[in-house]
Protein backbone atom coordinates (compact mmCIF):
# COMPACT_ATOMS: atom_id res chain seq x y z
CA UNK A 1 0.00 0.00 0.00
CA UNK A 2 1.38 3.77 -0.87
CA UNK A 3 1.59 6.19 1.73
CA UNK A 4 2.63 10.20 0.59
CA UNK A 5 4.42 9.84 4.10
CA UNK A 6 6.75 8.00 2.21
CA UNK A 7 8.40 10.75 0.31
CA UNK A 8 9.60 12.62 3.86
CA UNK A 9 13.37 13.91 2.95
CA UNK A 10 13.05 12.26 -0.98
CA UNK A 11 12.55 15.44 -2.75
CA UNK A 12 14.53 18.46 -2.17
CA UNK A 13 14.14 22.42 -4.01
CA UNK A 14 17.72 23.17 -5.64
CA UNK A 15 16.99 26.05 -7.41
CA UNK A 16 15.06 29.58 -6.32
CA UNK A 17 14.51 32.68 -7.96
CA UNK A 18 12.54 35.51 -8.05
CA UNK A 19 12.27 38.76 -10.61
CA UNK A 20 11.82 42.34 -9.26
CA UNK A 21 8.61 43.63 -7.91
CA UNK A 22 6.94 46.31 -8.90
CA UNK A 23 4.86 47.99 -11.47
CA UNK A 24 6.70 46.37 -15.21
CA UNK A 25 4.38 47.33 -17.91
CA UNK A 26 6.87 46.97 -20.60
CA UNK A 27 7.02 43.37 -19.72
CA UNK A 28 4.75 40.81 -20.07
CA UNK A 29 4.07 37.24 -17.85
CA UNK A 30 6.28 35.37 -20.01
CA UNK A 31 9.23 38.34 -19.83
CA UNK A 32 8.36 38.05 -16.15
CA UNK A 33 8.96 34.03 -16.19
CA UNK A 34 11.77 33.70 -18.13
CA UNK A 35 13.47 35.89 -15.57
CA UNK A 36 12.35 33.78 -12.78
CA UNK A 37 13.39 30.57 -14.47
CA UNK A 38 16.89 32.14 -16.06
CA UNK A 39 17.38 33.35 -11.99
CA UNK A 40 16.61 29.95 -10.32
CA UNK A 41 18.42 28.05 -13.16
CA UNK A 42 21.64 30.28 -12.53
CA UNK A 43 21.57 29.76 -8.82
CA UNK A 44 21.69 25.77 -9.04
CA UNK A 45 23.87 25.42 -12.13
CA UNK A 46 21.81 23.03 -13.61
CA UNK A 47 21.92 22.90 -17.40
CA UNK A 48 18.34 24.31 -17.90
CA UNK A 49 18.02 21.38 -20.91
CA UNK A 50 18.37 18.99 -18.30
CA UNK A 51 14.42 20.55 -16.93
CA UNK A 52 12.02 17.74 -17.98
CA UNK A 53 8.93 18.75 -15.50
CA UNK A 54 7.16 21.89 -15.79
CA UNK A 55 4.37 23.09 -13.94
CA UNK A 56 2.93 26.79 -14.62
CA UNK A 57 0.51 28.99 -12.66
CA UNK A 58 -1.33 32.41 -13.43
CA UNK A 59 0.73 32.38 -16.59
CA UNK A 60 -1.73 32.28 -20.19
CA UNK A 61 -0.26 28.72 -22.03
CA UNK A 62 2.09 26.34 -20.68
CA UNK A 63 3.59 25.57 -24.24
CA UNK A 64 4.68 29.09 -24.63
CA UNK A 65 6.29 29.42 -21.60
CA UNK A 66 7.77 26.09 -22.69
CA UNK A 67 8.63 27.42 -26.41
CA UNK A 68 10.10 30.38 -24.75
CA UNK A 69 12.40 28.65 -22.27
CA UNK A 70 13.51 25.84 -25.14
CA UNK A 71 11.81 22.99 -23.32
CA UNK A 72 10.60 19.94 -24.19
CA UNK A 73 9.57 18.58 -20.59
CA UNK A 74 7.87 15.25 -20.49
CA UNK A 75 5.66 16.26 -17.41
CA UNK A 76 3.48 19.32 -17.98
CA UNK A 77 0.54 20.71 -15.57
CA UNK A 78 -1.09 24.23 -15.65
CA UNK A 79 -2.55 25.84 -12.42
CA UNK A 80 -5.41 28.16 -11.99
CA UNK A 81 -4.38 31.77 -11.25
CA UNK A 82 -5.90 31.06 -7.90
CA UNK A 83 -3.18 32.10 -4.88
CA UNK A 84 -3.77 28.73 -2.84
CA UNK A 85 -1.81 27.04 -5.65
CA UNK A 86 1.53 27.41 -5.04
CA UNK A 87 1.97 24.63 -2.44
CA UNK A 88 -0.60 22.18 -4.01
CA UNK A 89 1.75 22.67 -6.73
CA UNK A 90 5.09 22.07 -4.83
CA UNK A 91 3.44 18.67 -3.64
CA UNK A 92 2.38 17.51 -7.40
CA UNK A 93 5.80 17.93 -8.27
CA UNK A 94 7.17 15.98 -5.45
CA UNK A 95 5.12 13.34 -6.36
CA UNK A 96 5.85 13.40 -10.33
CA UNK A 97 9.26 13.51 -9.11
CA UNK A 98 9.11 10.40 -6.64
CA UNK A 99 7.49 8.69 -9.73
CA UNK A 100 9.75 9.17 -11.81
CA UNK A 101 7.54 11.11 -14.54
CA UNK A 102 10.01 13.46 -14.25
CA UNK A 103 13.76 14.39 -13.48
CA UNK A 104 13.65 17.79 -12.36
CA UNK A 105 11.03 19.97 -12.60
CA UNK A 106 10.31 23.78 -12.98
CA UNK A 107 7.72 25.48 -11.35
CA UNK A 108 6.90 29.01 -12.59
CA UNK A 109 4.43 31.85 -11.45
CA UNK A 110 3.64 34.79 -13.11
CA UNK A 111 1.76 37.67 -12.00
CA UNK A 112 1.15 40.89 -13.79
CA UNK A 113 -1.70 41.89 -12.39
CA UNK A 114 -0.95 45.38 -10.94
CA UNK A 115 -0.17 46.51 -14.96
CA UNK A 116 -3.72 44.83 -15.70
CA UNK A 117 -5.24 46.85 -13.27
CA UNK A 118 -6.64 43.45 -11.45
CA UNK A 119 -9.43 44.51 -8.96
CA UNK A 120 -10.72 40.90 -7.64
CA UNK A 121 -14.22 41.48 -7.74
CA UNK A 122 -17.16 43.41 -9.50
CA UNK A 123 -17.41 42.62 -13.00
CA UNK A 124 -14.40 40.84 -13.43
CA UNK A 125 -15.76 37.95 -11.17
CA UNK A 126 -19.27 37.55 -11.41
CA UNK A 127 -21.09 35.93 -9.20
CA UNK A 128 -24.47 34.32 -7.60
CA UNK A 129 -24.12 37.36 -4.51
CA UNK A 130 -23.35 40.28 -6.86
CA UNK A 131 -27.70 41.75 -6.72
CA UNK A 132 -26.71 42.12 -3.03
CA UNK A 133 -23.30 44.49 -3.62
CA UNK A 134 -21.25 40.97 -2.19
CA UNK A 135 -17.69 39.93 -4.13
CA UNK A 136 -14.41 40.37 -3.61
CA UNK A 137 -12.06 37.55 -1.57
CA UNK A 138 -11.53 40.50 0.95
CA UNK A 139 -15.23 40.89 1.88
CA UNK A 140 -15.12 37.04 2.29
CA UNK A 141 -12.14 37.53 5.06
CA UNK A 142 -14.19 40.87 6.25
CA UNK A 143 -16.75 38.44 6.81
CA UNK A 144 -14.91 36.12 8.66
CA UNK A 145 -13.06 38.49 10.90
CA UNK A 146 -16.36 39.95 12.33
CA UNK A 147 -17.50 36.52 12.80
CA UNK A 148 -14.21 35.49 14.82
CA UNK A 149 -14.30 39.08 16.68
CA UNK A 150 -17.81 38.29 18.49
CA UNK A 151 -17.21 34.86 19.09
CA UNK A 152 -13.63 35.13 20.86
CA UNK A 153 -13.63 39.07 20.87
CA UNK A 154 -10.32 39.43 18.89
CA UNK A 155 -9.83 43.38 18.15
CA UNK A 156 -8.90 45.43 15.49
CA UNK A 157 -5.28 46.87 17.62
CA UNK A 158 -4.86 42.36 17.22
CA UNK A 159 -4.95 41.80 13.83
CA UNK A 160 -3.00 45.09 13.07
CA UNK A 161 -0.27 43.11 14.76
CA UNK A 162 -0.01 41.11 11.59
CA UNK A 163 0.58 44.04 9.32
CA UNK A 164 2.65 46.02 11.33
CA UNK A 165 5.49 42.90 11.80
CA UNK A 166 5.53 42.05 8.53
CA UNK A 167 5.84 45.66 7.26
CA UNK A 168 8.78 45.69 9.50
CA UNK A 169 10.27 42.26 8.08
CA UNK A 170 9.69 44.15 4.23
CA UNK A 171 11.66 47.05 5.63
CA UNK A 172 14.37 43.97 5.66
CA UNK A 173 13.89 43.00 2.00
CA UNK A 174 15.67 44.77 -0.28
CA UNK A 175 12.92 43.25 -3.34
CA UNK A 176 9.83 44.15 -0.86
CA UNK A 177 7.45 46.93 -2.77
CA UNK A 178 6.17 48.22 0.72
CA UNK A 179 9.10 49.59 3.29
CA UNK A 180 7.71 52.36 5.19
CA UNK A 181 7.70 51.31 9.14
CA UNK A 182 3.65 51.55 10.00
CA UNK A 183 2.51 51.20 13.50
CA UNK A 184 -0.88 49.65 15.45
CA UNK A 185 -2.28 53.57 15.03
CA UNK A 186 -1.47 53.81 11.46
CA UNK A 187 -3.44 50.36 11.02
CA UNK A 188 -6.19 51.79 12.85
CA UNK A 189 -6.45 55.11 10.90
CA UNK A 190 -6.19 53.65 7.25
CA UNK A 191 -8.83 53.63 5.05
CA UNK A 192 -11.78 51.09 5.60
CA UNK A 193 -12.40 49.07 2.45
CA UNK A 194 -14.50 45.89 3.45
CA UNK A 195 -15.45 47.21 7.30
CA UNK A 196 -13.82 45.39 9.42
CA UNK A 197 -11.00 45.31 7.13
CA UNK A 198 -8.82 48.29 6.26
CA UNK A 199 -6.30 48.70 3.43
CA UNK A 200 -3.51 47.49 5.55
CA UNK A 201 -5.14 44.49 5.93
CA UNK A 202 -5.22 44.32 2.24
CA UNK A 203 -2.12 42.33 0.44
CA UNK A 204 -0.42 44.44 -2.64
CA UNK A 205 -1.67 44.11 -6.03
CA UNK A 206 2.08 43.78 -8.03
CA UNK A 207 3.76 42.38 -10.86
CA UNK A 208 6.88 39.41 -10.86
CA UNK A 209 7.50 36.08 -11.08
CA UNK A 210 9.12 33.04 -8.49
CA UNK A 211 10.52 30.17 -10.05
CA UNK A 212 11.44 26.99 -8.20
CA UNK A 213 13.65 23.99 -9.22
CA UNK A 214 12.84 20.60 -7.82
CA UNK A 215 14.53 17.39 -8.06
CA UNK A 216 15.23 14.21 -6.03
CA UNK A 217 17.59 14.42 -3.15
CA UNK A 218 20.04 12.20 -4.81
CA UNK A 219 20.83 14.24 -7.82
CA UNK A 220 20.63 17.31 -5.46
CA UNK A 221 23.89 16.59 -4.12
CA UNK A 222 25.38 17.47 -7.59
CA UNK A 223 24.18 21.32 -7.63
CA UNK A 224 25.61 24.43 -6.83
CA UNK A 225 23.33 24.90 -3.14
CA UNK A 226 22.61 23.23 -0.47
CA UNK A 227 19.52 21.14 -0.80
CA UNK A 228 16.40 22.08 0.80
CA UNK A 229 14.53 19.23 1.65
CA UNK A 230 10.62 18.85 1.86
CA UNK A 231 10.06 16.59 5.09
CA UNK A 232 6.54 16.80 5.87
CA UNK A 233 3.29 18.56 3.93
CA UNK A 234 -0.63 17.89 4.39
CA UNK A 235 -3.73 18.85 2.59
CA UNK A 236 -7.31 19.23 2.68
CA UNK A 237 -10.05 20.61 0.97
CA UNK A 238 -13.39 22.93 2.05
CA UNK A 239 -15.36 22.59 -0.88
CA UNK A 240 -18.96 23.34 1.24
CA UNK A 241 -19.45 26.92 1.18
CA UNK A 242 -17.66 27.39 -2.23
CA UNK A 243 -20.46 29.64 -3.69
CA UNK A 244 -18.98 32.20 -0.94
CA UNK A 245 -15.73 32.44 -2.39
CA UNK A 246 -12.71 32.37 0.34
CA UNK A 247 -15.02 31.93 3.17
CA UNK A 248 -15.36 29.30 5.59
CA UNK A 249 -17.80 29.43 8.25
CA UNK A 250 -15.32 28.25 11.17
CA UNK A 251 -12.04 29.61 9.61
CA UNK A 252 -10.71 26.47 7.59
CA UNK A 253 -10.23 25.49 11.56
CA UNK A 254 -10.92 21.87 11.15
CA UNK A 255 -8.92 21.52 7.54
CA UNK A 256 -5.56 22.88 9.22
CA UNK A 257 -5.84 21.34 11.72
CA UNK A 258 -6.25 17.86 9.34
CA UNK A 259 -3.54 19.63 7.81
CA UNK A 260 -1.38 20.51 10.60
CA UNK A 261 -1.98 16.73 11.69
CA UNK A 262 -0.23 15.26 8.70
CA UNK A 263 2.14 17.70 7.69
CA UNK A 264 4.05 17.50 11.51
CA UNK A 265 3.40 13.47 11.41
CA UNK A 266 5.19 13.01 8.28
CA UNK A 267 8.16 15.53 9.57
CA UNK A 268 8.50 14.19 12.90
CA UNK A 269 8.40 18.14 14.69
CA UNK A 270 5.73 19.88 16.17
CA UNK A 271 4.89 23.66 16.29
CA UNK A 272 7.70 23.86 18.88
CA UNK A 273 10.53 22.99 16.78
CA UNK A 274 9.27 25.47 13.41
CA UNK A 275 11.75 28.26 13.86
CA UNK A 276 10.18 30.22 11.11
CA UNK A 277 6.64 30.39 9.55
CA UNK A 278 5.89 31.38 6.17
CA UNK A 279 1.75 32.10 6.11
CA UNK A 280 -0.28 32.82 3.21
CA UNK A 281 -1.59 36.26 4.07
CA UNK A 282 -3.94 37.45 1.03
CA UNK A 283 -5.46 39.51 3.88
CA UNK A 284 -4.42 39.75 7.47
CA UNK A 285 -7.39 37.37 9.23
CA UNK A 286 -5.71 34.44 7.34
CA UNK A 287 -3.01 34.46 9.41
CA UNK A 288 -5.00 34.33 12.66
CA UNK A 289 -6.72 31.71 11.35
CA UNK A 290 -3.30 29.87 10.19
CA UNK A 291 -1.97 30.09 13.85
CA UNK A 292 -4.78 28.63 15.56
CA UNK A 293 -5.44 25.48 12.94
CA UNK A 294 -1.87 24.82 13.31
CA UNK A 295 -1.72 25.05 17.29
CA UNK A 296 0.27 27.41 18.01
CA UNK A 297 -2.49 28.66 19.84
CA UNK A 298 -6.33 27.35 20.42
CA UNK A 299 -9.01 28.18 18.61
CA UNK A 300 -9.76 31.92 19.56
CA UNK A 301 -6.49 32.41 20.81
CA UNK A 302 -4.64 34.12 18.00
CA UNK A 303 -5.65 37.64 19.08
CA UNK A 304 -3.88 37.69 22.12
CA UNK A 305 -1.07 35.06 20.81
CA UNK A 306 0.12 37.71 17.74
CA UNK A 307 0.09 40.77 20.47
CA UNK A 308 3.42 42.35 21.69
CA UNK A 309 5.48 41.39 18.27
CA UNK A 310 4.80 37.55 18.56
CA UNK A 311 5.24 37.16 14.35
CA UNK A 312 8.12 39.54 14.42
CA UNK A 313 11.83 39.08 13.80
CA UNK A 314 13.37 37.88 17.30
CA UNK A 315 9.55 37.33 18.59
CA UNK A 316 8.12 33.82 19.65
CA UNK A 317 7.39 32.96 15.75
CA UNK A 318 9.22 35.12 12.64
CA UNK A 319 6.44 34.58 10.27
CA UNK A 320 6.58 35.80 6.73
CA UNK A 321 10.37 37.20 6.97
CA UNK A 322 10.29 38.43 3.74
CA UNK A 323 7.12 40.91 4.36
CA UNK A 324 4.68 38.75 2.89
CA UNK A 325 1.83 39.43 0.62
CA UNK A 326 0.66 42.68 2.90
CA UNK A 327 4.34 44.17 2.56
CA UNK A 328 6.41 42.49 0.14
CA UNK A 329 5.01 41.22 -3.48
CA UNK A 330 1.74 39.74 -4.28
CA UNK A 331 3.61 36.26 -5.45
CA UNK A 332 0.28 34.57 -3.95
CA UNK A 333 1.99 32.07 -1.51
CA UNK A 334 5.24 31.51 -4.34
CA UNK A 335 7.46 33.82 -2.83
CA UNK A 336 6.64 32.66 0.90
CA UNK A 337 8.35 29.17 -0.46
CA UNK A 338 10.97 30.31 -1.35
CA UNK A 339 12.03 32.73 1.61
CA UNK A 340 11.40 29.19 3.07
CA UNK A 341 13.56 27.60 0.95
CA UNK A 342 16.54 30.68 1.40
CA UNK A 343 15.90 30.94 5.35
CA UNK A 344 16.67 26.94 5.49
CA UNK A 345 20.33 28.24 3.29
CA UNK A 346 20.70 31.55 5.71
CA UNK A 347 20.65 33.59 2.58
CA UNK A 348 18.28 36.37 4.32
CA UNK A 349 20.76 38.90 5.07
CA UNK A 350 19.19 41.13 7.93
CA UNK A 351 16.06 39.34 8.06
CA UNK A 352 17.90 36.12 8.58
CA UNK A 353 16.76 33.50 11.68
CA UNK A 354 19.48 32.37 13.37
CA UNK A 355 19.86 28.60 12.86
CA UNK A 356 16.55 28.06 10.76
CA UNK A 357 16.49 24.19 10.74
CA UNK A 358 12.66 24.04 10.80
CA UNK A 359 10.54 26.49 8.13
CA UNK A 360 6.95 26.00 7.65
CA UNK A 361 5.05 26.81 4.86
CA UNK A 362 0.91 27.24 5.59
CA UNK A 363 -2.24 28.35 3.13
CA UNK A 364 -5.81 28.75 4.89
CA UNK A 365 -7.83 28.55 1.73
CA UNK A 366 -9.96 26.34 0.40
CA UNK A 367 -7.34 24.16 -0.68
CA UNK A 368 -5.74 24.51 3.02
CA UNK A 369 -1.48 23.29 2.59
CA UNK A 370 1.43 23.15 4.63
CA UNK A 371 5.00 22.03 3.75
CA UNK A 372 7.81 22.02 6.65
CA UNK A 373 10.87 22.53 4.79
CA UNK A 374 14.70 21.42 6.67
CA UNK A 375 18.07 21.50 5.25
CA UNK A 376 19.34 18.82 3.46
CA UNK B 1 -17.11 52.61 -17.69
CA UNK B 2 -20.80 53.33 -15.86
CA UNK B 3 -22.00 49.22 -14.74
CA UNK B 4 -25.18 49.72 -13.17
CA UNK B 5 -26.14 47.19 -10.28
CA UNK B 6 -25.92 43.46 -11.61
CA UNK B 7 -28.84 41.46 -12.26
CA UNK B 8 -29.22 38.39 -10.61
CA UNK B 9 -28.11 35.47 -13.21
CA UNK B 10 -31.10 33.52 -13.96
CA UNK B 11 -30.04 30.16 -15.53
CA UNK B 12 -32.58 27.00 -15.78
CA UNK B 13 -31.41 26.39 -12.11
CA UNK B 14 -32.19 29.01 -10.16
CA UNK B 15 -35.09 30.43 -12.67
CA UNK B 16 -37.39 28.60 -9.57
CA UNK B 17 -35.66 30.63 -7.38
CA UNK B 18 -36.10 33.99 -8.59
CA UNK B 19 -39.84 33.32 -9.71
CA UNK B 20 -40.74 32.34 -5.82
CA UNK B 21 -39.04 35.74 -4.99
CA UNK B 22 -40.51 38.18 -7.05
CA UNK B 23 -44.21 36.63 -5.59
CA UNK B 24 -43.01 37.06 -1.92
CA UNK B 25 -41.65 33.50 -0.92
CA UNK B 26 -38.01 32.11 0.21
CA UNK B 27 -36.81 28.93 -1.24
CA UNK B 28 -34.14 27.01 -1.09
CA UNK B 29 -33.37 23.80 -3.28
CA UNK B 30 -34.71 20.61 -1.73
CA UNK B 31 -33.79 16.84 -3.00
CA UNK B 32 -36.99 15.29 -3.96
CA UNK B 33 -35.67 11.64 -3.00
CA UNK B 34 -33.41 12.51 0.19
CA UNK B 35 -34.50 15.87 1.40
CA UNK B 36 -31.43 17.31 1.45
CA UNK B 37 -31.85 21.52 1.52
CA UNK B 38 -29.16 23.72 0.09
CA UNK B 39 -28.82 27.10 -1.92
CA UNK B 40 -27.29 28.48 -4.61
CA UNK B 41 -28.47 25.62 -6.32
CA UNK B 42 -27.08 22.71 -8.13
CA UNK B 43 -27.28 20.45 -10.69
CA UNK B 44 -27.27 17.59 -8.83
CA UNK B 45 -27.80 16.77 -4.83
CA UNK B 46 -24.68 17.15 -3.04
CA UNK B 47 -25.62 14.11 -0.61
CA UNK B 48 -26.94 11.61 -2.95
CA UNK B 49 -26.30 12.96 -6.57
CA UNK B 50 -30.05 13.15 -7.18
CA UNK B 51 -31.24 15.02 -10.29
CA UNK B 52 -34.80 15.63 -9.14
CA UNK B 53 -35.19 18.87 -6.97
CA UNK B 54 -37.15 21.24 -6.42
CA UNK B 55 -37.24 25.00 -4.91
CA UNK B 56 -39.53 24.58 -1.67
CA UNK B 57 -40.52 27.47 0.60
CA UNK B 58 -39.03 27.92 3.74
CA UNK B 59 -39.87 30.26 6.95
CA UNK B 60 -37.99 33.06 6.26
CA UNK B 61 -36.55 33.56 9.76
CA UNK B 62 -32.79 33.14 10.11
CA UNK B 63 -29.82 34.59 12.87
CA UNK B 64 -27.05 36.69 11.64
CA UNK B 65 -23.62 34.86 11.70
CA UNK B 66 -21.82 37.72 10.28
CA UNK B 67 -21.76 41.00 8.22
CA UNK B 68 -19.81 43.51 6.28
CA UNK B 69 -19.43 46.86 5.49
CA UNK B 70 -18.45 47.81 2.07
CA UNK B 71 -16.65 51.03 1.45
CA UNK B 72 -15.62 50.76 -1.83
CA UNK B 73 -18.13 50.45 -4.81
CA UNK B 74 -17.07 47.79 -7.06
CA UNK B 75 -20.10 48.47 -9.37
CA UNK B 76 -21.05 52.01 -10.07
CA UNK B 77 -24.59 51.02 -9.08
CA UNK B 78 -23.67 50.76 -5.90
CA UNK B 79 -21.42 54.17 -5.51
CA UNK B 80 -24.33 56.48 -3.77
CA UNK B 81 -25.45 53.62 -1.03
CA UNK B 82 -21.64 53.78 -0.03
CA UNK B 83 -21.12 52.02 2.78
CA UNK B 84 -24.00 49.87 2.44
CA UNK B 85 -23.97 46.28 4.52
CA UNK B 86 -23.89 42.66 3.78
CA UNK B 87 -25.21 40.34 5.91
CA UNK B 88 -24.30 36.57 5.82
CA UNK B 89 -27.64 34.97 7.32
CA UNK B 90 -28.10 31.26 8.31
CA UNK B 91 -31.50 30.57 7.57
CA UNK B 92 -33.42 28.39 10.32
CA UNK B 93 -33.46 25.25 7.40
CA UNK B 94 -29.70 25.30 7.73
CA UNK B 95 -28.40 26.94 4.49
CA UNK B 96 -26.52 29.63 4.25
CA UNK B 97 -27.46 33.20 2.22
CA UNK B 98 -26.19 36.34 1.93
CA UNK B 99 -28.24 39.85 1.81
CA UNK B 100 -28.77 42.80 2.85
CA UNK B 101 -30.23 44.27 6.20
CA UNK B 102 -32.74 46.65 5.96
CA UNK B 103 -34.45 48.35 9.48
CA UNK B 104 -31.72 48.59 11.32
CA UNK B 105 -28.09 49.18 10.74
CA UNK B 106 -25.72 45.85 11.61
CA UNK B 107 -23.62 47.68 13.94
CA UNK B 108 -26.97 47.52 16.60
CA UNK B 109 -27.33 43.87 15.92
CA UNK B 110 -24.84 41.33 18.06
CA UNK B 111 -23.73 37.90 16.08
CA UNK B 112 -26.96 35.35 16.62
CA UNK B 113 -30.02 37.80 16.42
CA UNK B 114 -33.07 36.50 14.79
CA UNK B 115 -34.19 37.67 11.23
CA UNK B 116 -36.93 37.75 8.96
CA UNK B 117 -36.76 38.00 4.67
CA UNK B 118 -38.87 40.70 3.74
CA UNK B 119 -38.62 41.21 -0.12
CA UNK B 120 -37.26 44.44 -2.62
CA UNK B 121 -38.44 44.67 -6.01
CA UNK B 122 -35.69 46.22 -7.86
CA UNK B 123 -37.67 46.34 -10.93
CA UNK B 124 -40.77 43.97 -12.56
CA UNK B 125 -38.57 41.35 -13.53
CA UNK B 126 -36.35 41.32 -10.28
CA UNK B 127 -37.07 41.15 -6.37
CA UNK B 128 -34.71 40.33 -3.81
CA UNK B 129 -34.66 38.61 -0.54
CA UNK B 130 -33.54 41.14 2.07
CA UNK B 131 -33.86 40.72 5.98
CA UNK B 132 -34.67 42.72 8.74
CA UNK B 133 -34.47 42.25 12.40
CA UNK B 134 -37.26 40.02 13.62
Amino acid sequence: MSDFRKLKDRIAVVGVGNTSYGNFPHTDDYGLGAEAFRRAIADCGLDKNKVDGLGVCRLPYYARMGEILGLAPRWTVQFPPHGRMSAMAIIEAAAALEAGLCDYAALIYANIGRSRRVNYGGEESPGVWDPFGFTSPGAAHALMFQRHRALYGTTTRQLAEVSVAFRHHAGLNPDAVMKQPITIDDHEAARPITEPLRLLDYCLINDGAVCLILTTKERARDLKQQPVLISGFGAREAYRQSSIANFDLNFWYDEVRDVAAQTYGMAGVGPQDVDALMCYDNFSPTVLFSLEGLGFCGQGESGSFVEGGTLRLGGKLPTNTDGGHLSCSYMQGWALNVEAVRQIRGQCGERQVKDAEVVQFVAATPCSRSIIYTPG
Amino acid sequence: MSTPKPRPHIDTISQGFWDAAREGRLTVQRCDDCAHQHYPGTPVCPNCLSDKQSWAPVSGRGTLLSWVRFHRAYWDGFRDELPYNVILVGLEEGPLMLSNLIGAEPEALKIGDPLQVSFEAMDEATTLPKFRPA
